[in-house]
């Protein structure tokens, strides 16, 4: 039995890549190919805290029955044909769960005993009891309680640290901040000191699951300044005390301390603060690649910008003005308005008032424009596709009013359209392509092509008011969770 | 709450049936009534969770949600999320027996659900013959050839 809710304890359960974050005996678990975690067929990977490897793979899987079951593929044992099953049942009176979790195999006739204790006692005993442990951490996480003063850590062991994790999908409310071991940094990784976090729509869309990223229980958020405290084994190029930022995956940015891969970091210029950096890294590198990689904007380029008073919207106006674009920013409000204005913009359009795509035709004598810049989606993709004269290009690079969809093509060849999709961690998946944007982020910044931002900041505990912020649309330019 | 059922015997192992019928976005490929099909959000077919959403060749728009895949059993549940039928709480299940002796595959494609008390027959009626034995007709042809 389990003193939880039922739905709280499958919310955990259901995901076949969460062992790592509750049992004991499992080190790390990943799925082979990255697949997700509710993918029948999928295959985890578990290193063992002994070092040992075991490979299971997904057979059945039911949300409504809360029930999957699994098999070894491979093991350090001789656990043969083993087919196991887990299946939670809830107790109407008294809001506790059962949890049955059965196992079947064939070992060798003197190795039954043993291996059958084992699976009992090591695997399945002592995950109940972890299982316990964790549900009890995650409730009584000190959502609103200061973070602890940090604790000069070991040289090179653990240390403890703060994070917000995302207990289930949902509202801003599923986030929950709770103490956590941050692991020495390993060969090639540096562990950072956070500073200041950046709060960015992909985290919403983490949060809600939207996005496979980040699974319940995993720690969101994609950006972050900070000092490194520490460095693994074989890094040469950064050294304790390093001012450094990274924008890219993996998710676990909202946290006080972490361990990151130095050849993702990109070290700050001493112009820019840390809030600065926080809030203008990940929002710099999209405008720079939507700029320069998916379309190619330059001089006399008509170019339309939604959601032009926002954190990328403001860059990307600015930006594109110095490159001798010709911009016409759409906002929801008079007060945005002002703000695109004070971006460069040609034109601003206030959505609500007056229909954009019209307003966008009579701004270009009827043309239309090259490049519309689109992370609104679905209340916008059509009459986006109106604003943009022959041979015009759509780049749909968010969608914060919901998916666009499904849509018929045919109507992009009246006038030659081009659509992309960029998706951000294709173009910041190597240290190469990293370096690149930052090195033209930070030349812009130092041409006064892009300013830095001075964002909103909230406690690293207030995370949730911050998303709930951030998608009321009531917030411009960045938002930045100080641990 | 209405039930409907129908079964028949495809004449393949139940494994080959089983690797047409286990995609859920699949409906266009192997039945005569869907135009095409989507798994929204990206999402993979054999995800549990994921949301197909199909369009009938009469034009009607359905959304479905796969609550339960089994490898193992070779079946799968789902729920109705919209659709023009006028039901709620719709669950359907369909899942194949592999029939040994002569290698072909028992198939069997249930469903409950509520419906308006006056429309109960007739939904009972059109789901079971132009839904389920439709489909099963289809498949049955395909592996026939």
């Amino acid at each position: 039995m389990i003193e939880a809710p039922v739905e709280d304890l499958w919310a955990i359960l259901r995901d076949f890549n969460s062992h790592a974050l509750w049992h004991p005996a499992v080190a790390a678990s990943r799925i082979e190919g990255n697949e997700p975690g509710d993918k029948v067929g999928a295959v985890r990977v578990f290193r063992l805290n002994d070092g040992a490897r075991m490979r299971e793979q997904l057979l059945s899987h039911s949300d409504r029955e809360r029930t999957f079951r699994y098999c070894i593929l491979e093991a350090w044992e001789p656990l043969r044909d083993y087919v196991a099953s887990v299946r939670l049942r809830s107790v109407s009176d008294g809001g506790a769960g059962l949890w049955e979790w059965r196992a079947a195999f064939d070992p060798p006739a003197s190795e039954r005993e043993r291996l059958a204790r084992f699976i009992r006692d090591e695997i399945m005993d002592a995950g109940f009891a972890a299982m316990r442990a964790y549900l009890r951490n995650l409730r009584s996480a000190p959502m609103f309680t200061p973070a602890p003063a940090a604790p000069a850590p070991l040289a090179g062991g653990p240390a403890e640290g703060v994070e917000v994790a995302v207990a289930r999908y949902g509202g801003p409310e599923v986030l929950v901040l709770r103490r956590a071991r941050i692991p020495a940094p390993g060969e090639g990784e540096a562990r950072i000191r956070q500073t200041a976090v950046g709060v960015n729509f992909i985290d919403v869309y983490c949060r809600r699951g939207s996005f496979d990223l980040v699974s319940p229980g995993g720690v969101i958020g994609m950006e972050a300044a900070g000092v490194v405290e520490s460095v693994g084994p074989n890094v040469a190029n950064v050294r304790p005390g390093d001012r450094v930022a990274y924008a890219c995956a993996p998710p676990g940015a909202y946290a006080s301390l972490r361990t990151m891969r130095v050849d993702l970091l990109v070290r700050l210029p001493n112009s820019l603060s840390d809030i600065a950096a926080a809030g203008l890294l990940l929002k710099g590198v999209t405008a720079s690649f939507l700029l320069h990689d998916v379309a190619q904007v330059r001089a006399g380029t008509v170019i339309v910008t939604h959601a032009a008073a926002g954190g990328v919207g403001q860059i990307l106006c600015r930006w594109a003005k110095a490159l001798d674009a010709t911009v016409i920013g759409v906002v929801s409000s008079e007060a945005k308005a002002e703000i695109a204005r004070t971006c460069g913009c040609d034109a601003v359009v206030v959505a609500g008032t007056e229909d954009f795509a019209a307003a966008v035709r009579r701004l270009t004598q009827g043309r239309g424009a090259d490049v519309v810049f689109d992370a609104v989606a679905k209340d916008t993709f059509e009459r986006s596709i109106d604003s943009l004269g022959p041979r015009g290009h759509l780049v749909s690079f968010g969608q914060s009013s919901g998916d666009v969809g499904a849509r018929s093509i045919d109507r992009l060849a009246s006038r030659s359209i081009t659509l992309s999709r960029p998706n951000y961690v294709h173009f910041t998946d190597t240290a190469d392509k990293i370096a690149l944007q930052a090195q033209r982020l930070f030349a812009a910044l130092e041409a006064g092509a892009v300013v830095a931002p001075r964002p909103k900041t909230y406690p690293l505990a207030e995370a949730p008011t911050a998303h709930a912020d951030l998608e009321s649309r009531r917030t411009t330019g960045s938002l930045v969770l100080i641990p | 709450m209405a039930k409907t059922y129908r079964s028949a015997v495809i004449p393949a192992p139940a494994s080959a049936v089983w690797a047409v019928v286990r995609d859920f976005n699949g409906l266009p490929l192997w039945t005569p009534f869907v135009a095409d099909s989507r798994i929204e959000q990206n999402r993979a077919p054999d995800q549990v969770g994921c949301v197909r959403n199909f369009r009938l060749k009469d034009g009607g728009r359905i959304r479905e949600r796969l609550l339960a895949l089994s490898d193992y059993d070779m079946s799968f549940q789902y729920e109705i999320l919209e659709s023009p039928m006028g039901v709620e709480n719709y669950v359907a299940e369909f899942r194949l027996i592999p029939v040994t002796e002569t290698d072909q595959t028992f198939a069997e494609w249930s469903a409950e659900f509520d419906a308006a008390p006056e429309k109960e027959d007739a939904l009972v009626q059109h789901i079971g013959a132009n839904v389920f034995a439709a489909g099963l007709s289809a498949l049955k042809a395909r592996f026939s050839s």
